[in-house]
């Protein structure tokens, strides 16, 4: 018996930028209470171009430029989805964005706990994260644990051109606040995709890398870092398997503690500070649901604890690069 | 220094319609039973936490929420058990959220600074100082994206001038012209910070006519004029003429809270206020027309008493949310 033939789908070329816009266009086609408002992403095209022709298109009522006020930007959007809206701020910067943290934190997380259950807040709030372009110690840093820190808020960062493409739809879908981190220094990196959006599920992590010696665990940018370590340990005989955890808030430790439990090795790698971050939480609940499957205290890779730096060779010092990866994966299989 | 004298003019209280008239007297005493039973049960320690009490300010949520349609919004600040009185939230579900019961408007989640009721379109009470101006545009925002004519009326008090929420704020919403009403009570101390060593500029009005917002002073303790100046604001923003501020001009006869020994104001400053006491003020002036004597005064202040008595019976009588609803509402229950 022949095999039924599939039809492949229609694919396209995307840069990383083009298919978060092409995210964002669809959810402002498919809802008119959806409005986009932040700086510079109307007549700029905003600052990293994802939004560049939205205003042309959508014009001002839902593309709405606003002045340099993040708290403002952040309080108004929690105010209309409080009230029948689905705004998606755009914060330019996540190192902005702590000016912005009373609203998310004060008001966006607590207030349907706070009321009791009437008020919940289904916010969208985009930000961006991430070094590598020389940016010092205001433009680079990678805030996700602070958010992520947070109950209440679902904290995504987006490492992939497939998550990208599809994630405005279950954000906004999403009746509580969320918070999507993406990354600049990916944005012009192009993938071939399905003309349609494949669904994407913001609660799981991804395999993104299937393996069996050792689990490599991260998320946003550090992921290709991370996948560009893998191939280089497949050139060592050491097979990695590579999770993007993705969501940052729940954090889906099933897919975690399945691989952990089947290569008995895990390193984390992130481009946040170590101390009190990802790796660390990650860490404790390996070693709190799955010691005795450890061949290996688990590793954590972050960056340096420094502000970052502007010149580049202390910039890169600063941050996990393939063979510290390398490094740390050689110390938990024992082959340091 | 020399600030100017408010600039609407006292109302002209021979057209007070009497029954009218007896309301707002009624909203006022029902607001100063309300939080003189506070204080009671807060010496019984019934009710705990920060209890902030709005004694002398009643004339200004009275005559303010006298001008609003059920269907405009509030969103008020830490000090606002009148607002929530005044805008028609039940006298029984309030004391319950002071007593911390699961009948409590916010099922004893809130407390005294957090009264919300989706109801009657309370966005609540917003512990950080003026941290609800931002959340106030977007409301107001929401509902002139969805062409309603609602007004949103943001209450907050003269120490919120001083944080950058409220100039971001006021920015934005002039630049957009939402329909908010920017209702300042200035009762001359934030906490224990009087205005005039607070503000470089302490004409407040003057604040706010800088973002091309209409700006007006009213005295606080007429609820006459109160209620004058808000109607004209109200109807023009509701008209579509953007954002209004007015700075009410109040005073609090008692502590910023109940921790608070009030050391910082003469006592002779704050018995020339209660000398203004805006409900003997009203009470006068009714009597004065003929609308009220003794009798009809001893009658309403039984009725009121009554109230404060049945809304004391239900919040005692209520039990307290079940521990294992703890984690209820972080984040929304979506039907399966």
């Amino acid at each position: 018996m022949s095999a039924p033939t599939v039809a492949e789908p229609a694919t396209v070329t995307l840069t990383l930028r083009e298919a978060l816009k092409q995210s964002l266009r669809e959810a402002l086609i498919a809802d008119d209470r959806v409005f986009l408002l932040g700086e510079d992403i109307g007549a700029y095209g905003g600052c990293f171009a994802v939004t560049m022709g939205l205003l042309d298109e959508f014009g001002p009522g839902r593309v709405r430029d606003t002045p340099l006020s993040e708290v403002a930007i952040a309080g108004a959007a929690i105010g209309a989805a409080m009230n029948g809206m689905r705004p998606i701020a755009e914060i330019m910067t996540c190192n902005f964005s702590l000016l912005a943290l009373d609203q998310v934190v004060n008001n966006a997380a607590t207030m349907l706990h706070m009321s009791g259950g009437q008020f919940n807040v289904p916010v969208v709030i985009r930000t961006t994260a991430g070094a590598g372009r020389q940016l010092a110690a205001q433009h680079s840093h990678s805030f996700e644990p602070i958010f992520a820190h947070v109950p209440g808020i679902r904290v995504v960062a987006i490492a992939t051109h497939e998550d990208a493409r599809a994630v405005l739809r279950p954000a906004l879908d999403d009746p509580d606040p969320v918070v999507l981190f993406e990354y600049p220094r990916i944005m012009t990196m192009e993938a071939e995709l399905p003309v349609d959006p494949v669904p994407v599920d913001l609660s799981t992590a991804a395999v993104r890398r299937p393996g069996s010696d050792v689990t490599l665990i991260t998320y946003g940018l550090t992921l290709h870092t991370v996948l560009e370590a893998a191939e280089t340990l497949a050139t060592d005989g050491i097979d990695a398997e590579v999770i993007d955890l993705r969501s940052l808030r729940p954090l889906d430790d099933a897919t975690v503690l399945s691989s952990v439990g089947r290569t008995h090795r895990a390193v984390v790698v992130e481009e946040a500070w170590r101390t009190l971050g990802v790796g660390a939480e990650i860490a404790a609940r390996v070693t709190e649901e799955a010691f005795y499957d450890l061949d290996a205290p688990v590793e954590r890779i972050g960056c340096a604890e420094v502000p970052l730096p502007y010149a580049k060779h202390l910039e890169d010092a600063a941050l996990p690069q393939v063979p510290s990866i390398v490094a740390a994966v050689r110390r938990v299989m024992h082959r340091g | 220094m020399t600030r100017q004298p408010p600039l609407v003019a006292v109302a002209r209280s021979r057209d007070l319609d009497p029954e009218h008239g007896l309301d707002l007297l009624r909203t006022m005493l029902v607001i100063r039973s309300f939080e003189e039973r506070c204080v009671e049960l807060y010496s019984a320690a019934q009710i705990r936490g920060f209890l902030h009490l709005y004694i002398g300010e009643e004339a200004v949520a009275t005559g303010v929420t006298a001008t609003l349609r059920e269907d405009d919004a509030v969103v008020s600040t830490y000090r606002e058990h009148g607002h929530a009185i005044a805008k028609g939230i039940g006298l029984g579900p309030i004391m319950a959220e002071m007593l911390g019961k699961v009948d409590g408007v916010s099922r004893g989640r809130g407390g005294s600074m957090h009264l919300f009721d989706a109801a009657t379109r309370f966005y609540g009470g917003n512990a950080i100082v003026a941290g609800g101006i931002p959340l106030a545009v977007g409301v107001a925002l929401a509902d002139q994206m969805q062409g309603r004519d609602r007004v949103t009326v943001c209450f907050f008090g003269d120490g919120a001038v001083d944080e950058g929420a409220f100039h971001e704020s006021l920015n934005l919403a002039s630049l957009w012209q939402a329909p908010v009403l920017f209702a300042c009570e200035n009762n001359h101390y934030a906490m224990g910070m009087a205005l005039e060593r607070a503000e470089a500029q302490p004409d407040l009005a003057l604040k706010a006519s800088g973002y091309a917002v209409p700006s007006w002073r009213v005295d606080g303790m007429d609820v006459l004029a109160v209620e004058e100046a808000t109607r004209r604001a109200v109807t023009a923003i509701r008209a579509g003429g953007g954002p209004v501020f007015i700075e009410y001009d109040t005073y609090r006869f008692r502590a910023h809270s109940m921790y608070d020994p009030d050391l910082y104001r003469d006592p002779a400053e704050v018995e020339a206020w209660k000398r203004r006491d805006p409900i003997p003020a009203l009470a006068a002036t009714l009597r004065e027309h003929g609308h009220l004597d003794d009798d009809a005064m001893a009658v309403m202040e039984a009725e009121v008493a009554a109230e404060i008595d049945e809304a004391v019976a239900f919040a005692e009588a209520s039990p307290l949310e079940p521990l294992e609803d703890l984690e209820r509402f972080v984040t929304s229950e979506v039907a399966p």
